[in-house]
């Protein structure tokens, strides 16, 4: 059983940058694979910085490296892209809009 | 020679900054300046020069290219229109044409964006003001579930917090700013108040606001934390929002990607609504793509609605969650699509996208984005206020005439689109 997180999706100057070079990119693939936790759940995976993981949602999985940052514990932040994509789920609840926040996620070492 | 160009329009986000130095030589941008790292980008990351279409990923002249589009359109008995958002509002309007025509289904990338944002406009209404007001008058600014930092680098110094103004002479000295959000982002570290929200929880936050402006009475209980907020920091913050001289909320993801939707961007609409019985209160969606507020204003002159159009039955019809973009790929009901200045591929839930690389595509985009990678047409086109003309709606509404300052070496959207509406058969 792994570390149970609220996965929140969302933009980053970073994610923007790689996109213009490119979503075949290094420096885009760099950008939306790393996620953020906050310091003692990081901690609690007993997992280095930028150390690999496998994050688990009820809609799919994603390898992805994860740091720590200034976040509430309980909550991991993904920036939008591909890896994110696999994540969501494409029910829009009559909207149009799939949740690309607040989605349960289940966080497993690599 | 070099040449320099000034005041030229950023059509890369909603702020559509028009201060922009661009310096060009033998049709290349060389130098940006006052740009953003995002507008930098913007233009220096173009290379303008012709490029020839691709079919199915092999090169093809510009006839053969649209002869296939025409073809690919013409076969499909339920054709999606999508995108729009970063296209110029005359190459929007020939796209909404094109789906009349086609009897198509036609939504932009609002409905994974500010769609929830239209359907609370629709049930409250907006109650508005244009950027130069804020920048002139605002004293007290309201950023809720939006990261401005990351997505709008330029609307602070611009026209929001740090801005001097007419009335606010003092600039940041002389407003007052508050960020609501689930995480501390770089841009809510400079506020005077920062309120952390559980995930999930702002309509709670925003429902307790509202009663507390019309000073409902509410007992507070010990250890009790609506939404991750104490109920005597949100006394503190209605307070403040009813004592400024000239308030404005600014809101994004935050709101209509989570859980609550439209009801959310509903409920901070009646806020603002409501503050207006005590002092002058507005709301501005923080729009990301350069003219998606065009494909809002041209959708709704033209159908009648904002996004989620069908043409099928020969007038639009309107449907959020029926016929947007990711519903209708869900449910297969799209057999071939025109992307229009969008990347999909990129954007959208993974199994929207795997059924979106399952049809025929057709795709116009300056970029070779993985949209375009994975399309049977792509059509590499000019980009609006760079080296082709056209206009762009301002994230406040307000339409800004680009100025381009290449020679045109590309064909236009609206060119392209023009061509395929004289093509395809109604």
């Amino acid at each position: 059983m792994g570390l149970r997180l609220v996965l929140v999706t969302g933009r980053t100057l970073e994610q923007a940058a790689g996109m213009h070079k490119g979503k075949c990119s290094e420096e885009y693939r760099a950008a939306v694979s790393r996620g953020e936790i906050a310091p003692e759940n990081l901690a609690a995976l007993s997992l280095a910085e930028g150390g690999a993981a496998l994050l688990r949602t009820e809609h799919g999985t994603a390898e992805v490296r994860l740091f720590s940052a200034d976040l509430p514990a309980g909550l991991l932040f993904l920036p939008l892209g591909p890896f994110a994509n696999t994540l969501v789920g494409d029910e829009t609840e009559g909207t149009g809009m799939p949740s690309f926040k607040g989605i349960p996620v289940e966080v497993e070492l690599l | 020679m070099t040449e320099r160009t000034e005041h030229v329009t950023c059509t890369f986000c909603g702020c559509l900054c028009d201060d922009i130095t661009v310096e060009h030589e033998d049709g290349r941008i060389s130098s940006v300046s006052r740009a953003c790292p995002n507008g930098r980008a913007h233009f220096l990351d173009y290379a303008p020069a012709p490029r020839l279409p691709r079919i199915r990923g092999e090169e093809a002249s510009w006839e053969e290219a649209l002869a296939e589009a025409t073809r690919i359109l013409n076969a499909a008995r339920s054709p999606l229109l999508y995108g729009l958002s970063s296209a110029s509002t005359e190459a929007i309007r020939k796209a909404v044409s094109l789906a009349d025509r086609l009897g198509a289904f036609v939504d932009s990338t609002s409905s994974v964006c500010h769609g929830p944002t239209g359907l609370a406009m629709q049930a409250v209404g907006e109650p508005t003001c244009t950027l130069g007001e804020v920048r002139s008058r605002a004293d007290l600014l309201l950023f809720w579930g939006c990261n401005p930092a990351a997505s709008h680098p330029r609307h602070f110094a611009r026209y929001s917090t740090t801005a001097k103004g007419r009335f606010v002479p003092e600039g940041r000295k002389g407003r007052t700013v508050i960020f609501v959000d689930v995480r501390l982002t770089p841009g809510a570290r400079s506020a005077d108040l920062f309120l952390r929200v559980d995930p999930g929880c702002d309509f709670e936050v925003l429902t307790t606001l509202r009663a507390l402006v019309r000073e409902k009475p509410l007992r507070e209980q010990e250890g009790v934390c609506l939404g991750g907020v104490s109920l005597g920091v949100l006394r503190d913050v209605a307070t403040r929002l009813k004592s400024c001289r000239y308030g404005v909320a600014f809101m994004g993801m935050g709101l209509t990607m989570t859980r609550g939707r439209d009801v959310n961007v509903a409920e901070l609409f009646r806020l603002v609504a409501e503050l207006n019985t005590y002092t002058r209160f507005s709301v501005i969606p923080m729009r990301g793509h350069g003219n998606v507020t065009g494909a809002d204003q041209v959708l709704t002159w033209q159908s009648g609605f904002p996004f989620a159009v069908s043409y099928a039955r020969g007038y639009p019809r309107y449907g959020p969650g029926e016929f947007t973009a990711v519903d209708l790929l869900r449910r297969g009901d799209a057999d071939a699509a025109l992307i229009l200045a969008s990347d999909p591929a990129a954007h959208f839930p993974s199994r929207a996208a795997a059924r979106l690389a399952s049809i025929p595509t057709v795709v116009l985009d300056p970029e070779e984005s993985l949209t375009a990678r994975g399309a049977t047409v792509w059509l590499p086109t000019g980009k609006a206020g760079i080296d082709v003309p056209g206009s762009a709606y301002r994230m406040d509404g307000v339409p800004l005439r680009l100025r381009p300052f290449l020679a045109p070496r590309r064909p236009s959207d609206e060119e392209i689109l023009g061509r395929l509406l004289e093509e395809v058969t109604p």
